[in-house]
């Protein structure tokens, strides 16, 4: 194996997993679920990324070229806005608190009011 | 905006072509059998599934579209890095904001990805579209439609609405032409 | 050397999950515990795709690529729950 190349490999895996770990940091440690999200849509899609290259490095220097791991990338930067947009949707609809300084506050309540008086279908 | 495909066996060139690369990423390989077979599926599949779907605005500046991709790519290693330091950095010094942003782009398809791309760039996440789609009233004219996002650390909230405008919508609107 | 580091990402993204518990045990709400299982999927593909890198085998690919599109299509399906009462109308 190359050296330069396994220097890659580690840069790559050392990337993504800090992302990964500032990701659920920012899970843990945030006040309020709005400010959680932000940690686990950005930081951890990237953090995998970065360890999806990694792997990409690896098994293409060891063996024959690897690049299905893309996929997998592809597939998380994909969904993770749609599950963010469902989880925040979500919290919109159950009325959860927004910590005390959130500006705008009054921007969320024709989001909210459009919900609950949803006419019903015919 | 333009909705009739050019062919009628290739209803979904782009979507197609996507999934020959998700067909050939799978096997592994580039042999003449793998890329036939995968050209069949990828010609099968959206005609196949094309009546299960709403009739979608077709990609007319490819180009356009690409330079598009790979802008929000980087966009989203920058914003990475700011979200990063915003995370690890006191807590009280963050500003959370909601912020509503006009939206001049009408069709669900061309929307769908702006709020995808806002959710994965510089601290906001999309949160909200209304008035929503199943309030609308079919043969009224459009009202004005909201984007409601939740910023992590506002600074200006002019000049955020205007780079959101500016940087991603105007592109998406050149891309789909409406 | 790449034994080490892979063993020092090992301990990162274990940490990352402990912490994902944390918040999974603590709640307070529904929508913050649908979070951190998500959060949690996300970062055991990545554990997969670890422990194939150390066993030096590409099979682990599948069961990572199978993970994800199942953790996907559940946090979607447990939030349309909430939202509306019901999963297919």
């Amino acid at each position: 194996m190359q050296h330069w190349m396994e220097w890659a490999v580690a840069f790559f895996l050392l990337l993504g997993g800090s992302f990964v770990l500032i990701g659920s940091i920012g899970l843990s440690r945030m006040p309020d679920f709005f400010m959680r999200l932000h940690g686990p849509t950005k930081a951890t899609t990237l953090g995998m990324g970065g360890i999806l290259l990694g792997s990409i490095f690896f098994f293409s220097i060891s063996g024959d070229v690897s690049v299905h791991e893309l996929l997998i990338t592809i597939f998380l930067l994909i969904t993770a806005p749609i599950s963010a947009h469902m989880l925040i949707k979500t919290a919109l609809h159950h009325k959860l608190k927004a910590i005390e300084k959130t500006a705008g506050l009054e921007n969320i309540h024709p989001a909210q009011q459009k919900q609950h008086d949803r006419q019903p279908k015919p | 905006m333009r909705f009739k495909p050019k062919y009628r066996w290739l209803p979904t060139p782009y979507r197609s072509m996507l999934l020959l690369i998700v067909w050939l990423l799978l096997n592994q390989s580039v042999e003449a059998v793998h890329v036939f077979f995968g050209i069949i599926l990828a010609l099968l599949i959206p005609m196949l599934t094309l009546r299960f779907r709403d009739p979608q605005p077709l990609i007319e500046r490819p180009l356009l579209a690409l330079r598009y991709i790979l802008r929000v790519f980087a966009d989203i290693i920058t914003a990475n890095a700011q979200v990063a330091v915003l995370i690890l950095g006191p807590k009280r010094r963050l500003n959370p904001a909601f912020v509503r942003v006009p939206l001049d782009l009408q069709h669900e398809l061309p929307i769908t990805i702006l709020a995808s791309t806002v959710s994965m760039t510089p601290g906001t996440v999309s949160a909200e579209i209304y008035p929503s789609a199943e309030l609308l009233v079919p043969g009224e004219p459009l009202p004005q439609r909201w984007l409601l996002i939740h910023v992590l650390n506002m600074g200006d909230e002019a000049e955020l609405i205007a780079s959101i405008k500016q940087r991603y919508e105007a592109p998406l609107k050149e891309i789909f032409q409406c | 050397m790449l034994d080490n580091v892979i063993m020092l990402v090992f301990a990162m993204i274990s940490v990352a999950l402990l912490l994902n518990l944390w918040r999974l045990l603590r709640g307070p709400s529904l929508p913050d515990r649908i979070l951190a299982l998500d959060t949690m999927y996300i970062n055991s593909i990545a554990l997969i795709i670890l422990y194939g890198l150390l066993m030096g085998s590409p099979l682990y690919f599948e069961a990572a690529l199978l993970i994800a599109m199942l953790g996907f299509v559940s946090t979607v399906a447990v939030c349309k729950f909430l939202l509306r009462g019901d999963i297919i109308e």
